[in-house]
């Protein structure tokens, strides 16, 4: 006999959109000069959330000119320990107001309330404490006795931890004396219009941020505007390429967190229920739309068969649907373009060879969904091995030595993140030390901290998030360094 | 006493893996000093060279990379005690390129053999100040560690020609990195020399790569090359930065773009840290 679970959903009151959003600039809401707009809407219903303005050419000169003028008459100037407290107000009012914040998320994004409650708000928020403590300590940051801000900070985020990425790029920039213009990705812009609502409830001077909604036309318009001195993106890794030849022949600083193919290696010592509780959590945790995901997973051929079994016993408990559900594991996909995606992917590596399972998954009709996905007999050859698919796609294949493991998983353009699960802890350091990626999680996966740098090698893009390597992209040093 | 013999004068040639080769094109250009006087015929280097040295340079990556620090530091120790001895052979050579006064020419190999002595010393450090014990939420333990970035195309600065040289090679493969570099195109010989120091010191072949030639026809080929993990563009001039920033963007290079820089001042952790990437390592605690 089975046990259904009783829906649980989280209430929507708490939640209190307006109806129509305009761009945040110089401490205001305006309208956009070209008056367009586009709708955001939820993924898991397709119902219209709000309208949201789009920024043209002349709304980015105008928040890169509030910006300017924000840094030049207010920020840059204001001692470090008055912009902490900013800062730590910020922090302060994301916890206060998570709940809603967690709720908008999850509306926006279609990612489990377990998630955005759990993982997205609460980080976004520590983000903010972290660097608010900095703030007036850039002097011992080892980066020269007198480091200086870069000026005016553009910035471009995804939509896939759309508060967190806020976070990371908004919190480091005001630490460190810079100002900012942020653009949310256009399918998730809503936490980011509560957070320019909870600028002003934090009396941060105005212009010192400053949020423009739109699609890749906007985030053009930004970082090649030319009043900009710094350039954060994270996104995909043609996107990635698009700005740094933008960029080329400027002195403008740029950071990249761009994407990833992650390997995820499994020793036949591993403690087996722990590892599959990783890699589940590894490529299925947000539904695969995390640029570090665990979406390569390498297995020792000893253990492949018990491995394989137990994994999919799980994959069948995994509950699929409402995202509103505190209960729902896996939640919608972010946008019909990328249901798209992921779907061609998955259809190519049946087409190259590769054996496809699901576990028995009734997807909602309307919304837009993909069952959690596992191929096996893959080779290293295939799209599914070597191309970001940014979905709960997972792509199994087996090593034999410790050598061979390392050698498949830096085979690719990418160098993200990896993981490694084993009882031994020399081994574990050995592949450590081997692996081309910026973080590799030992017997665990998908852990962040405001306290720990991320961020890549090679075509995963440069600069890191996080820490002080995270304070440090956001400034020179100073004449003294 | 008068040199009344005739001189045995040195051919110069390419540093590739550890050898020294002729260009494979069969080409040199006519190299003169700084009153205008012919000094040598260099090796002319093809794009094909740089295409060899970059594999030389990926060969040696994977165990100059795991050396110890320690071994790597005492490994360019030794190289600045060859340098030391060779110290009146690099004083005419610099001073003929450059047209230095003996003076001159002095000082600036001095400091760059101090240059040399400083980076090894930063061999067994820079981890411990470019890394970091990370005190994150939850029970686990959290380290964060510099590593090289991998293999390094570098055009050197055109002059100094041995300081400037010295100055962007040391920090490079000091932390494991190695690497192509493009001697000053009017002033190679000393990095020709150089590369004979390396050579016959415990510096593994591979580790540098040393070409001379022509900037504009060897930069571009590396920067675009999809196996250089980075490039520094300390010798090029501003007006071509942008054309190799835009071939460098097709696997993402980090790019080092030249800058105004007085060779003779201290140079900072700067050019350590612009080839080092930060690895941050995630295990749980527990019994």
């Amino acid at each position: 006999m089975t046990f259904d679970y009783a829906p649980a959903p989280e209430s929507r009151d708490v939640a209190k959109l307006r109806s129509s959003y305009g761009l945040y600039i110089g401490g205001q809401f305006v309208d956009p000069f070209g008056g367009e707009a586009f709708k955001t809407i939820s993924p898991a219903t397709e119902e219209v959330l709000a309208e949201v303005a789009t920024a043209g050419a002349e709304d980015v000169d105008r928040a890169v000119l509030a910006a300017r003028k924000a840094y030049d008459e207010v920020w840059r100037a204001l001692p470090g320990r008055e912009r902490a407290k900013y800062l730590f107000r910020i922090a302060r009012i994301l916890q206060e107001r998570s709940r809603e914040l967690a709720v908008v998320e999850t509306l926006d994004n279609g990612k489990p309330i377990r998630e955005s409650r759990d993982v997205d708000i609460p980080l976004a928020a520590a983000h903010f404490f972290y660097y608010a403590g900095w703030a007036d300590k850039l002097p011992y940051a080892g980066l020269g006795p007198d480091p200086q801000p870069l000026g005016v900070a553009a910035q471009v985020i995804p939509w896939n931890f759309p508060l967190l990425m806020l976070a990371w790029k908004i919190a480091p920039a005001l630490a460190a004396g810079n100002t900012v213009v942020l653009k949310p990705a256009e399918t998730t812009p809503l936490t980011a219009l509560l957070f320019a609502e909870i600028c002003q409830q934090a009396d941060l001077p105005p212009g010192v941020v400053n949020i423009l909604t739109g699609a890749g036309e906007t985030g053009r318009a930004l970082v090649g505007h030319p009043g900009v001195d710094k350039v954060a993106f994270t996104g995909s890794t043609e996107v990635g390429k698009e700005i740094l030849r933008t960029l080329a022949g400027s002195r403008t600083k740029l950071t990249l967190e761009l994407g990833g193919k992650a390997a995820n290696i499994v020793f036949d010592d591993a403690p087996i229920d722990q590892a599959v509780e990783g890699i589940v959590n590894g490529i299925f945790f947000n539904q695969g739309h995390v640029c570090c995901a665990g979406s390569r997973l390498l297995v020792q051929e000893s253990v492949l068969d018990p491995l394989l079994d137990k994994l999919k016993r799980r994959l069948g408990t995994l509950r699929l649907g409402d995202p509103m559900d505190k209960n729902t594991d896996i939640g919608a996909i972010n946008s019909a373009e990328q249901l798209a995606r992921i779907t061609a992917l998955a259809d190519s590596g049946v087409a190259e060879g590769a054996t496809r399972w699901s576990p028995e998954c009734e997807l909602p009709g309307t919304g837009f969904w993909f069952a959690p996905t596992l191929f096996t007999d893959v080779a290293q050859s295939t799209r599914i091995a070597r191309e970001e698919i940014f979905g709960p796609v997972l792509s199994v294949l087996t090593f034999r030595t410790p050598d061979e493991a390392v050698e498949k998983a830096n085979n690719t353009p990418y160098g993200l993140s990896a993981g490694v699960w084993t009882e031994k802890g020399s081994r574990i350091l050995w592949m450590a030390q081997r692996l081309r990626a910026g973080v590799v999680w030992a017997n665990t996966f998908n852990r962040f901290d405001p306290a720990s740098p991320f961020g890549g090698y090679k075509e995963s893009g440069f600069g890191r998030e996080g820490g002080v390597p995270g304070l440090a992209a956001y400034l020179a040093k100073g004449s003294h360094g | 006493m008068a040199e009344d013999r005739i001189g045995v004068r040195k051919t110069y040639k390419l540093y590739i893996g550890g050898a020294f080769p002729r260009s494979e094109s069969g080409r040199t250009y006519e190299i003169v000093g700084g009153s205008g006087h012919f000094l040598a015929n260099a090796a002319q280097a093809s794009r094909k060279d740089a295409r060899d040295s970059v594999v030389a340079a990926r060969k040696a990556f994977p165990s100059w990379s795991a050396a110890t620090a320690y071994n790597r530091g005492q490994i360019l120790y030794r190289v600045a005690e060859l340098l030391e001895g060779r110290r009146s052979q690099f004083v005419d050579e610099v001073a003929l390129a450059g047209g230095l006064s003996p003076a001159d020419a002095q000082r600036e190999v001095a400091e760059a053999i101090d240059r040399w002595v400083w980076y090894a010393g930063w061999s067994d450090k820079i981890a411990a100040v470019a890394g970091a014990a990370n005190p994150v939420v939850g029970p686990y333990f959290n380290f964060s560690v510099p590593e090289p970035t991998g293999v390094v195309a570098v055009i050197a600065p055109q002059s100094p020609s041995l300081l400037g040289l010295v100055s962007v090679v040391a920090p490079i493969i000091l932390t494991g990195n190695t690497c192509v570099v493009v001697a000053s195109e009017r002033s190679p010989l000393p990095a020709v020399t150089l590369s004979e120091v390396l050579a016959t010191s415990d510096l593994p072949g591979g580790v540098v790569n040393l070409l001379t030639g022509f900037t504009a026809e060897l930069a571009p080929g590396l920067a675009a090359h999809m196996d250089v993990n980075a490039i520094d563009l300390a010798g090029v001039e501003w007006s071509v930065v942008a054309e190799l920033e835009h071939a460098a963007a097709d696997n993402v290079k980090r790019v080092l773009l030249p800058s105004e820089t007085d060779w003779y001042t201290d140079p900072g952790t700067a050019r350590l840290t612009a080839f080092l990437e930060t690895k941050t390592v995630w295990h749980p605690v527990g019994v």
